[in-house]
């Protein structure tokens, strides 16, 4: 690497939590204008080795060094005043507040009196988030934001602080091409202006052009620090999960079993605005033993679609589903016991109880089901939960650990093994794969197919393109909440999904 | 179980606690370690744990009750009066008097009704619970009032009042009662798909919801649970007074909570179990009865208990923060 000092130094960072080690004599270096790439798998230790230089954890043991100084953040304001900011997956905004109060909390430009200069602090806002190319007023209310727009903020509030060091856990999880486009052109300048950039990411195309080196984390220890240029895309691979991998495979179509999912006219207005439709007259089908891919931009409606498929808006919504040949009617409850099941989006607040362990998670949707009369078996748990952990190889140390300490994919796999419990008819993902690794969503897919193999539908919802495009029988496509393209397997391409995608005014710009 | 692991590092703590007060309480006075002063205290903290092991339900699933000293209070006196005048039904043209057992069931009764109304103003009425119990602490204070007209109902006869004094193998029957009541609460939370489910509800409503749980239905359960125990806890007490005092209870929901909390059961619910409660009572219990023994005036038993109820709850955040992953 190159002769200066390095700006942050970590050495020999160790960590553990309760069953897990999560961190292992990780020892790393950034440096002013480079972007160092931090890949590894789910569970591979990257957010915890996040954490603690941001100052959200300590380490059990290690020190960390900036600009050759030892520190020890106890919280992320303390790494901010020595100019190390983090922006985090989960996002950390307040809704209430607007875009400029957000940017600037805590750090409110004062007038001469000491009130808050709001005229100061929103032009200042302004000119953050035209640097970022994005056309935010700075102030709207947070929380009238979307999800991706509610990133952009993040970002513009972290760029605010005049960071020599930022670190990023998937920045563009959600977000759209055009919006990370202008991130990675972001990224560019802030390189430019000698900022050293942390950027963690499970896809690789971002990486080019941007990256200079690269850290591979693999069970909490660092296996390989080198210069992008020096790896081929097959060698990350392999050195994440430690063995060459082959693609995933998908297998041949055999749709032809019975109606599993029907669904006919169904619609969720705006809750505000009258007359708008979040969902939009949706009508679909999926047969036994059917993969069908539910693509579309953020905000398209896929999340809202399964949720009103799942009885989850039953108040508002409008149309008919039936599972196996039987009308659903009434809430989530009936729906779960005619055979639907859901793994939502966020897995963590919606999929999960945190504070719960992995087998009582596991066993949430079914317990009542395999009680005794009326009371918990632990042995009728055991022989439930066991072989459905084994079946998705989820690999947990301790008797029962709270799925707070999961890696993310594990976390996924306790969700699936919870409604695989159910043994359900139709299984509803919404983005099953957000913020998975290659390792553990390859594995993920090949349980979709082995659960289609026996008969379940499946309906999948994704803003991957590679993720339907290769996994699914069928895709359909939706936009601003109404089905605007239905392609079998042979006839979807990547340009026909997207230009399905796109709203109407910008597709034909495009 | 996760209730229990969850719990255990404060329940260890206040093990702890407990096992210095104690040893310090019996080397400062010579009449703390004695089976007397032991039985004493079990009966002095019975009615709490009543309240408290019901108040810890409706935390576990994430609300509050503020109206369990004032449920009590109406439980007790409905039922001393109900046992003393007996039910006209001047329609039927029918006068019943009420057998003890039934005057239990009218008290027991009482905070059922109480509960549920709490609960569906809370699941119904979207109203916040510490809101909707605040009310209900309000309204139930008015109605014992109103009932008793201000006056102490007394004199309820030998046989009621063997359900405060009476005792069997040497232990009163109060003390008997909680025991058994906590052994089921206990069983409920931990070896039931209600319990869990509980946990799950407190931990993460949506979550809960998502997974096809009846999340309004067991909270609407846990405050009828949390009305039966305080109508009991005002039999105890209007028992062991023979007596149905208007203010019965006065500020008794505070005691709770800080048996509760002391006990290491979050108030953001979903973590923590009746047994740390169960401690968390004998801590309070054993703290004020030593304090009494060593002649310590009441002004700073309250003072002393504050700062208990400040440290416990600083000393089971700590540990749930390092519990915390990223």
């Amino acid at each position: 690497m190159s002769g200066t000092p390095p700006v942050l130094e970590a050495r020999g960072l160790c960590k553990n939590f309760p069953g897990v080690r999560a961190l292992a004599d990780v020892s790393l270096e950034l440096h002013a204008g480079r972007l160092l790439a931090l890949l590894g798998e789910n569970g591979a230790g990257k957010s915890t080795l996040m954490s603690i230089l941001a100052g959200v954890t300590r380490a059990d043991v290690g020190d960390v060094l900036v600009a050759g100084q030892s520190v020890h953040f106890s919280s992320t304001r303390e790494a901010r005043e020595h100019g190390v900011v983090a922006i985090f997956q989960e996002l950390s905004l307040a809704g209430n507040l607007t875009v400029a109060e957000n940017i600037f909390l805590g750090r409110e430009p004062r007038t001469r009196w000491g009130a808050i200069d709001y005229t100061a602090m929103n032009a200042n806002a302004q000119v953050l988030l035209e640097r970022l190319g994005v056309g935010i007023p700075a102030r709207t209310v947070v929380s009238a934001l979307r999800v991706s727009q509610q990133q952009i903020v993040e970002i513009a509030r972290a760029l605010s602080t005049e960071a020599r060091v930022l670190i990023m856990d998937e920045p563009t999880s959600a977000l759209a091409q055009r919006e990370i486009d202008s991130l990675l052109r972001l990224i560019g300048e802030l390189k430019r202006a000698g900022v050293a950039i942390v950027y963690i990411t499970h896809k690789f195309e971002e990486l080019a052009g941007i990256a200079d080196d690269v850290v591979i984390m693999r069970d909490g220890a660092v296996v390989a620090t080198r210069p992008f240029a020096e790896l081929t895309h097959a060698e990350i691979v392999r050195l994440m999960v430690g063995r060459e991998m082959l693609p995933f495979a998908v297998q041949t179509n055999r749709a032809t079993g019975d109606e599993a999912l029907r669904v006919e006219g169904v619609s969720l207005p705006h809750p505000s605005r009258v007359g708008d439709y979040i969902v939009n007259n949706v009508s679909l089908q999926v047969a036994r033993g059917e993969v069908v891919g539910l693509f579309g931009l953020v905000g398209a409606g896929r999340t809202e679609l399964l949720e009103t498929i799942f009885g989850v808006h039953r108040k508002s919504a409008r149309g008919q589903v039936w599972v196996a040949g039987k009308r659903i009617e009434g809430h989530t409850a009936s729906a779960i016991s005619a055979g639907l099941a859901l793994a939502p989006e966020d897995r963590k607040h919606d999929g999960l109880v945190l504070g719960l362990g992995a087998r009582e998670n596991a066993g949430l949707a079914s317990t009542r089901a395999w009680s005794r009369c009326g009371f918990l078996s632990p042995r009728e748990e055991e022989r439930r939960l066991g072989p459905l952990f084994e079946q998705l190889r989820l690999k947990v140390r301790s008797p029962d650990p709270a799925v707070l300490n999961l890696s993310g994919g594990n976390q996924q796999k306790v969700v699936l093994a919870k409604w695989l419990a159910t043994e359900p008819e139709v299984l509803l993902l919404d983005e099953p794969t957000r913020g998975i690794d290659v390792m553990a969503r390859n594995e993920i897919y090949a349980l979709i197919h082995m659960l289609a193999g026996r008969g379940l539908g499946i309906l999948l919802a994704s803003s991957e393109l590679p993720e339907v495009l290769a996994v699914c029988h069928r895709v359909i496509v939706m936009c601003e909440g109404c089905c605007t393209g239905e392609f079998a397997r042979g006839d979807a391409t990547a340009e026909l999904l997207m230009q399905a995608a796109l709203p109407r005014t910008l597709a034909r710009q495009a | 179980m996760k209730g229990f692991s969850f719990a255990s590092i404060a329940r260890f703590q206040s093990l702890l606690a407990l096992a210095v007060l104690m040893l310090a309480l019996s080397l400062a006075s010579d009449h703390f370690l004695t089976a007397e002063n032991g039985v004493n205290i079990l009966r002095q903290i019975s009615v709490n744990l009543c309240l408290s092991i019901g108040l810890t339900l409706v935390i576990l699933s994430g609300g509050i009750d503020l109206s369990v000293g004032a449920v009590l209070a109406l439980a007790g006196a409905v039922a001393a009066g109900l046992l003393k005048t007996g039910i006209d039904l001047p329609m039927w043209n029918l006068h019943l008097d009420l057998t003890v057992a039934g005057a239990v069931m009218v008290g027991v009764g009482v905070g059922m009704v109480a509960g549920l109304v709490n609960g569906l103003m809370v699941t119904r009425l979207l109203i916040p619970s510490f809101v909707a119990t605040l009310a209900m602490m309000s309204v139930a204070r008015g109605l014992t009032q109103l009932w008793t007209g201000g006056h102490p109902i007394s004199r309820l006869g030998a046989a009621f009042g063997f359900i405060g004094t009476g005792s069997f193998l040497a232990i009163p029957l109060p003390v008997w009662i909680v025991v058994v009541l906590c052994g089921i609460a206990l069983v409920i939370c931990h070896r039931t798909p209600f319990g869990r489910h509980l946990y799950a509800v407190g931990g993460s409503e949506r979550a809960a919801r998502l997974t096809g749980l009846n999340v309004d239905s067991i909270r609407v359960v846990v405050y009828v649970a949390g009305g039966a125990l305080s109508g009991l806890a005002g039999i105890l007490v209007t028992a062991r007074l023979d007596s149905a005092q208007p203010n019965a209870g006065l500020g008794y929901e505070l005691d709770a909570i800080a048996a509760v909390v002391i006990g290491g059961t979050s108030l953001s619910g979903g973590r923590g179990s009746v047994a740390g409660t169960a401690l968390g009572c004998l801590l309070i219990g054993v703290l004020s009865n030593g304090l009494t023994l060593l002649d310590v005036s009441p002004f700073w038993q309250q003072i002393v208990k504050g700062a208990v109820i400040a440290v416990a709850v600083a000393l089971d955040r700590r540990n749930s923060r390092q519990e915390r992953l990223s």
